[in-house]
Protein backbone atom coordinates (compact mmCIF):
# COMPACT_ATOMS: atom_id res chain seq x y z
CA UNK A 1 0.00 0.00 0.00
CA UNK A 2 1.20 3.47 -0.80
CA UNK A 3 1.01 6.21 1.76
CA UNK A 4 1.70 9.88 1.33
CA UNK A 5 4.89 10.02 3.38
CA UNK A 6 6.43 7.12 1.53
CA UNK A 7 5.38 8.65 -1.80
CA UNK A 8 7.08 11.94 -0.98
CA UNK A 9 10.23 10.18 0.18
CA UNK A 10 10.31 8.16 -3.04
CA UNK A 11 9.90 11.25 -5.23
CA UNK A 12 12.68 12.94 -3.22
CA UNK A 13 14.91 9.99 -3.95
CA UNK A 14 14.05 10.32 -7.65
CA UNK A 15 14.94 14.03 -7.60
CA UNK A 16 18.29 13.14 -5.99
CA UNK A 17 18.98 10.50 -8.65
CA UNK A 18 18.02 12.93 -11.43
CA UNK A 19 20.38 15.51 -9.89
CA UNK A 20 23.19 12.95 -9.86
CA UNK A 21 22.63 12.23 -13.54
CA UNK A 22 22.48 15.96 -14.29
CA UNK A 23 25.80 16.38 -12.50
CA UNK A 24 27.37 13.72 -14.73
CA UNK A 25 26.14 15.76 -17.70
CA UNK A 26 27.78 18.89 -16.31
CA UNK A 27 31.08 17.00 -16.14
CA UNK A 28 30.80 15.73 -19.72
CA UNK A 29 32.10 17.81 -22.63
CA UNK A 30 29.41 20.04 -24.17
CA UNK A 31 27.12 18.33 -26.65
CA UNK A 32 27.24 21.32 -28.96
CA UNK A 33 30.35 23.48 -28.69
CA UNK A 34 28.62 26.44 -30.31
CA UNK A 35 25.78 26.58 -27.77
CA UNK A 36 27.06 25.66 -24.31
CA UNK A 37 24.37 24.67 -21.84
CA UNK A 38 22.58 22.25 -24.14
CA UNK A 39 22.40 18.82 -22.52
CA UNK A 40 21.51 15.37 -23.81
CA UNK A 41 19.08 14.70 -20.97
CA UNK A 42 20.37 11.76 -18.94
CA UNK A 43 17.89 12.49 -16.09
CA UNK A 44 15.17 11.47 -18.56
CA UNK A 45 15.76 7.90 -17.48
CA UNK A 46 14.19 8.74 -14.11
CA UNK A 47 11.35 10.65 -15.77
CA UNK A 48 10.52 7.76 -18.11
CA UNK A 49 10.36 5.40 -15.15
CA UNK A 50 8.12 7.77 -13.19
CA UNK A 51 5.88 8.52 -16.15
CA UNK A 52 5.03 4.82 -16.55
CA UNK A 53 5.00 3.91 -12.86
CA UNK A 54 3.51 6.95 -11.17
CA UNK A 55 1.95 9.03 -13.91
CA UNK A 56 2.35 12.51 -15.33
CA UNK A 57 2.10 14.48 -12.09
CA UNK A 58 5.04 12.71 -10.43
CA UNK A 59 7.22 12.82 -13.56
CA UNK A 60 6.52 16.52 -14.19
CA UNK A 61 7.14 17.43 -10.54
CA UNK A 62 10.49 15.66 -10.43
CA UNK A 63 11.43 17.19 -13.81
CA UNK A 64 10.73 20.74 -12.64
CA UNK A 65 12.44 20.27 -9.27
CA UNK A 66 15.47 18.81 -11.01
CA UNK A 67 15.71 21.78 -13.43
CA UNK A 68 15.38 24.35 -10.64
CA UNK A 69 17.88 22.59 -8.37
CA UNK A 70 20.45 22.09 -11.13
CA UNK A 71 20.25 25.80 -11.88
CA UNK A 72 20.72 26.71 -8.22
CA UNK A 73 23.63 24.29 -7.84
CA UNK A 74 25.68 24.71 -10.97
CA UNK A 75 23.71 26.36 -13.74
CA UNK A 76 23.19 29.77 -15.18
CA UNK A 77 20.05 31.51 -16.38
CA UNK A 78 20.63 30.54 -20.02
CA UNK A 79 21.01 26.86 -19.15
CA UNK A 80 17.87 27.12 -16.99
CA UNK A 81 15.78 28.46 -19.86
CA UNK A 82 17.17 25.83 -22.27
CA UNK A 83 16.42 23.05 -19.77
CA UNK A 84 12.96 24.37 -19.08
CA UNK A 85 12.05 24.56 -22.78
CA UNK A 86 13.49 21.10 -23.44
CA UNK A 87 11.90 19.63 -20.32
CA UNK A 88 8.41 21.00 -20.91
CA UNK A 89 8.32 20.16 -24.63
CA UNK A 90 9.64 16.62 -24.21
CA UNK A 91 7.33 15.91 -21.27
CA UNK A 92 4.31 17.08 -23.28
CA UNK A 93 5.27 14.94 -26.28
CA UNK A 94 6.01 11.87 -24.16
CA UNK A 95 2.68 12.16 -22.30
CA UNK A 96 0.83 12.50 -25.60
CA UNK A 97 2.58 9.53 -27.23
CA UNK A 98 2.09 7.40 -24.14
CA UNK A 99 -1.64 8.16 -24.34
CA UNK A 100 -1.78 7.33 -28.05
CA UNK A 101 -0.34 3.94 -27.09
CA UNK A 102 1.26 2.90 -30.38
CA UNK A 103 4.87 2.97 -29.15
CA UNK A 104 6.65 1.17 -26.33
CA UNK A 105 8.69 2.91 -23.64
CA UNK A 106 11.69 3.02 -25.97
CA UNK A 107 9.83 4.76 -28.82
CA UNK A 108 8.34 7.28 -26.41
CA UNK A 109 11.81 7.92 -24.99
CA UNK A 110 13.27 8.53 -28.47
CA UNK A 111 10.55 11.09 -29.18
CA UNK A 112 11.32 12.63 -25.79
CA UNK A 113 15.05 12.79 -26.55
CA UNK A 114 14.56 14.50 -29.91
CA UNK A 115 12.03 17.03 -28.60
CA UNK A 116 14.18 17.67 -25.51
CA UNK A 117 16.98 18.80 -27.82
CA UNK A 118 14.63 20.64 -30.18
CA UNK A 119 13.12 22.59 -27.27
CA UNK A 120 16.56 23.67 -26.09
CA UNK A 121 17.75 24.85 -29.51
CA UNK A 122 14.44 26.62 -30.25
CA UNK A 123 14.82 28.48 -26.95
CA UNK A 124 18.41 29.38 -27.87
CA UNK A 125 17.23 30.63 -31.29
CA UNK A 126 14.57 32.74 -29.64
CA UNK A 127 16.84 34.16 -26.92
CA UNK A 128 19.74 34.82 -29.28
CA UNK A 129 17.51 36.02 -32.08
CA UNK A 130 19.53 33.88 -34.49
CA UNK A 131 17.67 31.58 -36.86
CA UNK A 132 21.06 30.27 -38.03
CA UNK A 133 21.14 27.97 -35.00
CA UNK A 134 18.38 26.02 -36.76
CA UNK A 135 21.04 24.07 -38.64
CA UNK A 136 22.02 22.48 -35.34
CA UNK A 137 18.55 20.93 -35.17
CA UNK A 138 19.77 18.27 -37.61
CA UNK A 139 22.78 17.36 -35.47
CA UNK A 140 20.71 17.44 -32.30
CA UNK A 141 17.95 15.29 -33.82
CA UNK A 142 20.51 12.55 -34.38
CA UNK A 143 22.09 12.79 -30.91
CA UNK A 144 18.60 13.02 -29.41
CA UNK A 145 17.56 9.81 -31.17
CA UNK A 146 20.63 7.93 -29.94
CA UNK A 147 20.32 9.26 -26.39
CA UNK A 148 16.57 8.58 -26.37
CA UNK A 149 17.12 5.02 -27.59
CA UNK A 150 19.70 4.21 -24.88
CA UNK A 151 17.65 5.93 -22.18
CA UNK A 152 14.49 4.17 -23.36
CA UNK A 153 16.09 0.72 -23.31
CA UNK A 154 17.45 1.35 -19.79
CA UNK A 155 14.14 2.85 -18.67
CA UNK A 156 12.20 -0.16 -19.98
CA UNK A 157 14.56 -2.46 -18.10
CA UNK A 158 14.02 -0.48 -14.88
CA UNK A 159 10.26 -0.54 -15.25
CA UNK A 160 10.37 -4.32 -15.82
CA UNK A 161 12.85 -5.18 -13.07
CA UNK A 162 12.06 -2.80 -10.22
CA UNK A 163 9.26 -4.35 -8.11
CA UNK A 164 5.85 -2.81 -8.54
CA UNK A 165 5.57 -1.57 -4.95
CA UNK A 166 8.02 1.22 -5.87
CA UNK B 1 -8.89 -5.42 -24.02
CA UNK B 2 -5.62 -6.83 -25.28
CA UNK B 3 -2.66 -6.25 -23.05
CA UNK B 4 0.58 -4.96 -24.54
CA UNK B 5 3.79 -4.99 -22.53
CA UNK B 6 4.96 -1.42 -22.92
CA UNK B 7 8.48 -2.25 -21.83
CA UNK B 8 9.10 -4.52 -24.82
CA UNK B 9 10.39 -2.98 -28.02
CA UNK B 10 7.66 -3.16 -30.66
CA UNK B 11 7.78 -3.11 -34.42
CA UNK B 12 6.14 0.32 -34.26
CA UNK B 13 9.18 1.62 -32.37
CA UNK B 14 11.56 0.42 -35.05
CA UNK B 15 9.40 1.94 -37.79
CA UNK B 16 9.11 5.21 -35.85
CA UNK B 17 12.87 5.49 -35.24
CA UNK B 18 13.71 4.56 -38.83
CA UNK B 19 11.24 7.14 -40.17
CA UNK B 20 12.66 9.78 -37.83
CA UNK B 21 16.23 9.13 -38.93
CA UNK B 22 15.17 9.08 -42.61
CA UNK B 23 13.54 12.51 -42.27
CA UNK B 24 16.63 13.88 -40.51
CA UNK B 25 18.98 12.38 -43.13
CA UNK B 26 16.96 13.84 -46.02
CA UNK B 27 16.74 17.26 -44.35
CA UNK B 28 20.48 17.19 -43.62
CA UNK B 29 21.37 16.14 -47.16
CA UNK B 30 19.16 18.87 -48.64
CA UNK B 31 20.74 21.50 -46.41
CA UNK B 32 24.23 20.35 -47.27
CA UNK B 33 24.08 19.61 -51.00
CA UNK B 34 21.64 22.29 -52.09
CA UNK B 35 23.98 24.95 -50.78
CA UNK B 36 26.04 26.53 -53.50
CA UNK B 37 29.07 28.73 -53.10
CA UNK B 38 28.08 32.06 -51.63
CA UNK B 39 29.54 35.38 -52.66
CA UNK B 40 28.82 37.65 -49.69
CA UNK B 41 28.95 37.51 -45.92
CA UNK B 42 26.49 39.34 -43.71
CA UNK B 43 27.48 40.25 -40.19
CA UNK B 44 24.70 40.79 -37.68
CA UNK B 45 25.12 41.97 -34.11
CA UNK B 46 22.25 41.19 -31.73
CA UNK B 47 19.98 40.53 -34.69
CA UNK B 48 20.74 43.83 -36.43
CA UNK B 49 22.69 43.89 -39.71
CA UNK B 50 26.12 45.32 -38.97
CA UNK B 51 27.77 45.05 -42.37
CA UNK B 52 27.85 43.06 -45.62
CA UNK B 53 31.11 42.16 -47.32
CA UNK B 54 31.93 40.52 -50.66
CA UNK B 55 33.78 37.23 -50.43
CA UNK B 56 35.68 38.18 -53.60
CA UNK B 57 37.66 40.91 -51.85
CA UNK B 58 40.29 39.94 -49.29
CA UNK B 59 40.05 42.01 -46.14
CA UNK B 60 40.35 42.09 -42.36
CA UNK B 61 37.56 43.72 -40.35
CA UNK B 62 37.29 44.26 -36.62
CA UNK B 63 33.71 43.89 -35.43
CA UNK B 64 33.29 45.87 -32.24
CA UNK B 65 30.34 45.00 -30.00
CA UNK B 66 29.18 46.34 -26.68
CA UNK B 67 31.82 47.76 -24.38
CA UNK B 68 34.84 45.71 -25.37
CA UNK B 69 33.56 42.88 -27.56
CA UNK B 70 35.70 42.19 -30.59
CA UNK B 71 35.65 39.64 -33.40
CA UNK B 72 38.29 39.93 -36.11
CA UNK B 73 36.77 38.77 -39.37
CA UNK B 74 39.16 37.71 -42.14
CA UNK B 75 38.08 37.25 -45.74
CA UNK B 76 40.64 35.59 -47.98
CA UNK B 77 40.46 33.45 -51.14
CA UNK B 78 36.64 33.45 -51.09
CA UNK B 79 36.40 32.19 -47.52
CA UNK B 80 35.59 33.95 -44.26
CA UNK B 81 36.62 33.11 -40.73
CA UNK B 82 37.09 34.69 -37.31
CA UNK B 83 40.78 35.06 -36.53
CA UNK B 84 40.62 36.33 -32.97
CA UNK B 85 37.79 37.15 -30.62
CA UNK B 86 37.34 38.63 -27.17
CA UNK B 87 34.75 36.04 -26.12
CA UNK B 88 35.76 33.66 -23.32
CA UNK B 89 34.86 30.46 -25.16
CA UNK B 90 36.71 31.16 -28.41
CA UNK B 91 34.31 28.90 -30.29
CA UNK B 92 33.85 31.36 -33.15
CA UNK B 93 37.61 31.60 -33.67
CA UNK B 94 37.88 27.81 -33.73
CA UNK B 95 35.16 27.50 -36.42
CA UNK B 96 36.39 26.40 -39.85
CA UNK B 97 36.31 28.95 -42.69
CA UNK B 98 32.87 29.32 -44.27
CA UNK B 99 32.05 29.81 -47.96
CA UNK B 100 28.89 27.81 -48.77
CA UNK B 101 25.54 29.57 -48.90
CA UNK B 102 23.85 29.52 -45.50
CA UNK B 103 26.96 28.54 -43.54
CA UNK B 104 27.48 30.65 -40.49
CA UNK B 105 29.76 31.35 -37.57
CA UNK B 106 27.98 32.23 -34.36
CA UNK B 107 29.58 34.01 -31.42
CA UNK B 108 27.00 33.80 -28.64
CA UNK B 109 28.88 35.89 -26.03
CA UNK B 110 29.25 38.82 -28.44
CA UNK B 111 25.89 38.11 -30.17
CA UNK B 112 27.67 38.16 -33.52
CA UNK B 113 26.46 36.01 -36.43
CA UNK B 114 28.39 35.82 -39.70
CA UNK B 115 26.41 34.21 -42.51
CA UNK B 116 27.31 33.43 -46.12
CA UNK B 117 24.70 34.31 -48.70
CA UNK B 118 24.41 34.92 -52.41
CA UNK B 119 23.72 38.44 -53.60
CA UNK B 120 22.40 38.99 -57.14
CA UNK B 121 25.23 39.02 -59.65
CA UNK B 122 25.97 42.42 -61.14
CA UNK B 123 25.50 44.43 -57.98
CA UNK B 124 27.71 42.50 -55.59
CA UNK B 125 28.21 44.76 -52.64
CA UNK B 126 31.79 45.46 -51.75
CA UNK B 127 30.70 46.96 -48.50
CA UNK B 128 27.24 48.04 -47.53
CA UNK B 129 26.71 49.27 -44.01
ZN1 LIG C 1 33.10 33.98 -29.93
Amino acid sequence: MQNKGKDTAFLGLCVALALGLAYIEVLMPPLLAAVPGIKMGLPNIILIFLLYRRGVASAATVSLLRIVLVTLLFGNTMAFLYSLAGGVLSMAVMVLLKKLNFLSVTGVSVAGGVTHNAGQILMAMWLMNTAELGYYLIVLAVTGTIAGLLIGLCGALLIRRIPNRW
Amino acid sequence: MEHIDKTRLRRNDVIFIAALLAVVAIAGACLYFLRGEGNTVTVTVDGEVYATYSLAVDRVEDIHTGKDGLNRLVIKDGKAWVETASCPDGICAAHKPIHREGESIVCLPNKVVITVSTADSGNQPDIVV
